[in-house]
């Protein structure tokens, strides 16, 4: 098996030791008696059973320490009331021991030495126990909120009177011998200097005193009790004390009573101003919980309940409200023990009153934030205290105590009123930032649905035939861009293609860019050429655009079949063509302009249809001005030319590696400075 | 960002743009041609010789005001637009709508009718 040396096992084996330790006291006794009666010497050594007591004095002491651990302020009183119990059943069972005694007096069995000394063992033990016990609690309050020196003076103590257990064995008697009087008195004296440290008495609220008291008070009797029955001699005796020859157990006496007798005293003279201190620890726990209720998720109402709270307890007020103005205008009044109508009066009487005191606020050269004390007439308030509310530096509401006494506040409660209400404030300001970064979190996750849902209003597939490849791209500058791009198959050989930019960015683009494509999905199923196309657009547009915005779009139809390139361009940038026979890139700059800027029929004045053939290796480029008017940190623009350039240098590749080499050369010439527009570029590639 | 100048000269009113016109800035661009119309100008002068850059959003502060242009028959000229934004106005088809010259003295011209 294997031993755990844990607390509970040392508790277990002084336990044991301890009882085994008094049998075999008992048994010396009872052979002592033997021996005597029957004439034969047993042998023993004199100093043997003394030794056995000692160390059955070592093993209850071992038990206790293991046995009281833990001391917290809340469990003063049940380690007190563990005291009282142990006395209680000690002297409990003294008394029956010693009313039977009486009972027996003048018979035999009073005579009788086993019997005496059996009663006379069960006393010690009983007194030891208890002397120790109490010795134990009164060591753990002594060290209640303790220091280096005074663990440091206990120390030496404790140890001096763990020797003083073997003094017994000199044999000395303190009645006859000068050095056992200068060793008692020395430790009698380090015992009641010990004896001061009663820290523990503070934290006792006004009902726990009361207890103590009483529960002291009894210890106390017990200890003169058990120091009687002891040491008191019998009234047939010449002397006034038995003779004494324990050092240890006197000194225990010593320290047990002269602690109980401190402590009782200094807890009676608590008594009155126990009350200040728990206020106190009020404040401070209020204070606490004010700069908690931020983490605890705790509204703004929460916080300004605990504020008028608070400080309603800390300053005795009788009444008191809070008024906040909150971000939405509107006025917000928490109070308590006032009605309605009565926070309006007494609001005049504020106003009016003349007899006023400003105290500035220390960290605030602004005059709104100072508070005001009033004294009141003609009102069953005779003070007022009045302390702006500062929420994001700003006054943001005011805090009236009122108070039925006049002269009311002292300087002490204007302090704590102060900290009462910066704290709050920083709760609040907390509070509201929390809220905001919430509201942005949504907002941002908004965002995101919305991008996820533009997203998906671009095709994903490309309608095209095995003449023609097909590949785009697209980028938005924020979450949500106006860029649109679309295909759609007319018939087996025909193809529409489009390419759009609403003015503006972001979220208003976005709403628009969605517009355009519900234009073109029903437009384009009319198979319309692409001019009336546009005018169909342009007509749809004015009666959904707003005033200043407008959309750029250029349409094509590719006919695979003729092998023809048909398009209208509404304002939208020109078309880059490159042509595989004269190995040069250029712009369609035919006429156009914008959906939604001419809202009536004359648009169709300005829209021009050009028709063109294609070739074999021919490129088309469309893309938006996110790409031609990107600009570098030097303000240039990637511009027209080097886009044209591009494409003569890479006319050879596939869709795919061209629009990768315009964006990795976009990149690079825009180098460090963000792309802040949104950029799609399709590129289209005959065969 | 942009600033904006205004001044009375003879018969006309003269707005001159300074800088970049963004989405954000356009809004100061639309108050001060406002402006301009409520007052009742019937000749209105924009002054692009310093505009560096003008995005959609300018360009769309411009376009809302056509109408109003032609209905009320008020001279609405610009002049000293940069090649690259003369480039943007083309592109869009707005050169086609508005009134726009090479410079002060092509558009006081184009005023008096000339």
């Amino acid at each position: 098996m294997k031993i755990k040396f844990t607390g509970k096992f040392y508790m277990r084996l002084s336990l044991t030791l301890a009882v085994l330790l008094w049998l075999i006291i008992m048994l010396i006794d009872f052979l002592g008696i033997l021996a005597d009666r029957s004439q034969v010497d047993l042998g023993l050594a004199p100093y043997l059973p003394t030794l056995f007591l000692n160390l059955f004095y070592i093993a209850v002491l071992i038990y206790y320490r293991f046995r009281v651990t833990k001391v917290e302020s809340a469990n003063f009183v049940d380690l007190l009331w563990r005291v009282f119990a142990t006395g209680l059943v000690s002297v409990v069972i003294s008394l029956i021991i010693r009313l039977f005694n009486n009972e027996i007096g003048g018979t035999t069995l009073a005579e009788n030495p086993f019997l005496s000394s059996a009663f006379y063992n069960i006393n010690k033990v009983l007194i030891s126990v208890f002397l120790i016990s109490t010795f134990t609690v009164w060591k753990k309050l002594i060290l209640y909120q303790k220091s280096k020196r005074l663990i440091l003076a206990w120390k030496v103590f404790e140890a001096s009177l763990l020797l003083s257990i073997f003094f017994n064995l000199t044999g000395l008697v303190l009645q006859e011998s000068l050095l056992f009087e200068v060793v008692f008195v020395t430790m009698a004296i380090m015992a009641i200097i010990l004896s001061a440290n009663l820290k523990w008495v503070a934290y006792l609220n006004f009902k726990q005193k009361w207890k103590s008291v009483l529960l002291i008070l009894l210890i106390t009797i017990y200890i003169f009790y058990f120091l009687n029955y002891l040491y008191i001699a019998p009234d047939n005796s010449p002397d006034v004390f038995n003779p004494i020859v324990e050092l240890f157990v006197i000194v225990l006496f010593v320290f047990l009573l002269f602690y109980s007798l401190f402590s009782l005293l200094v807890i009676l003279f608590n008594l009155p101003t126990s009350s200040v201190f728990e206020r106190k620890m009020e404040e401070a726990i209020n204070f606490q919980r004010l700069s908690q209720s931020i983490q605890q998720g705790e509204s703004e109402d929460e916080i300004f309940d605990i504020l008028l709270n608070s400080s309603m307890n800390a300053v005795y007020a009788d009444a008191g409200w809070i008024e906040i103005n909150l971000p939405n205008q509107d006025l917000k009044v928490v109070s308590k023990h006032i009605g309605r109508e009565n926070i309006n009066r007494i609001k005049e009487h504020i106003m009016s009153a003349k007899n006023r005191q400003v105290i500035k606020n220390p960290l605030s050269a602004n005059h709104d934030t100072d508070r005001v004390l009033v004294s009141l007439k003609r009102s069953n308030f005779k003070t007022a205290f009045v302390v702006p509310l500062l929420i994001q530096n700003q006054v943001s509401g005011f805090m009236y105590l009122l108070n039925e006494v006049s002269d009311s506040f002292n300087k002490e409660m204007i302090n704590i009123i102060n900290t009462f209400a910066s704290q709050a404030s920083v709760s609040v300001e907390n509070s509201r930032l929390m809220g905001e970064a919430l509201l942005n979190e949504r907002y941002k996750e908004e965002l995101n649905i919305a991008k996820s849902v533009q997203r998906a209003l671009l095709p994903k597939e490309l309608h095209h035939n095995d003449t023609f490849k097909i590949h785009a791209f697209t980028e938005a500058a924020a979450e949500v861009g106006g860029d649109y791009y679309d295909t759609y198959q007319l018939d087996e050989h025909r193809f529409a293609v489009v390419i759009g930019d609403v003015s503006g960015k972001g979220t208003s683009a976005a709403f628009h860019m969605s517009q355009m494509k519900g234009i073109f999905q029903s437009l384009v199923q009319k198979d319309l050429d692409p001019k009336s196309f546009l005018i169909d657009a342009n007509n749809a547009l004015s009666n959904c655009l707003e005033r200043t915005s407008f959309i750029t779009l250029t349409y094509f139809i590719i006919d695979t079949k003729k092998k023809t390139l048909e398009f209208s361009r509404a304002g939208h940038c020109p078309t880059l063509y490159y042509s595989n026979k004269e190995k040069e890139a250029k712009y369609f700059e035919n006429k156009g302009l914008g959906l939604g800027i001419l809202r009536n029929q004359s648009f169709e004045n300005f829209i021009e249809v050009s028709k063109m053939k294609f070739k074999s290796d021919d490129i088309l480029v469309l893309y938006t001005d996110g790409i031609s008017e990107a600009t570098n940190s030097e303000n240039e623009e990637f511009g027209y030319d080097r886009m044209q350039t591009l494409l003569q240098q890479n006319a050879h590749y596939d869709p795919v590696m061209i629009q990768k080499v315009f964006i990795s050369k976009l990149y690079e010439f825009c180098k460090d400075n963000d792309l802040n527009d949104d950029y799609t570029m399709l590129v289209i590639k005959f065969n | 960002m942009v600033e904006i100048k205004k001044e009375t000269e003879n018969n006309y009113l003269l707005l001159s743009v300074e800088g970049d016109v963004d989405a954000s800035s356009s809004i100061h661009l639309d108050k001060a041609v406002r402006e301009a119309f409520d007052d009742g100008n019937q000749q209105i002068l924009i002054d692009c010789t310093n505009l560096n850059y003008i995005s959609s959003a300018g360009l769309g502060v411009f376009m809302s005001y056509i109408e109003e242009i032609n209905q009320n028959s008020i001279n609405f000229v610009l002049f000293g637009l940069t090649e690259k934004v003369l480039k943007v106005f083309g592109i869009l088809g707005l050169d086609q709508l508005l009134k726009i010259k090479e410079d002060k003295e092509a558009a006081i011209a184009e005023l008096n009718g000339v």
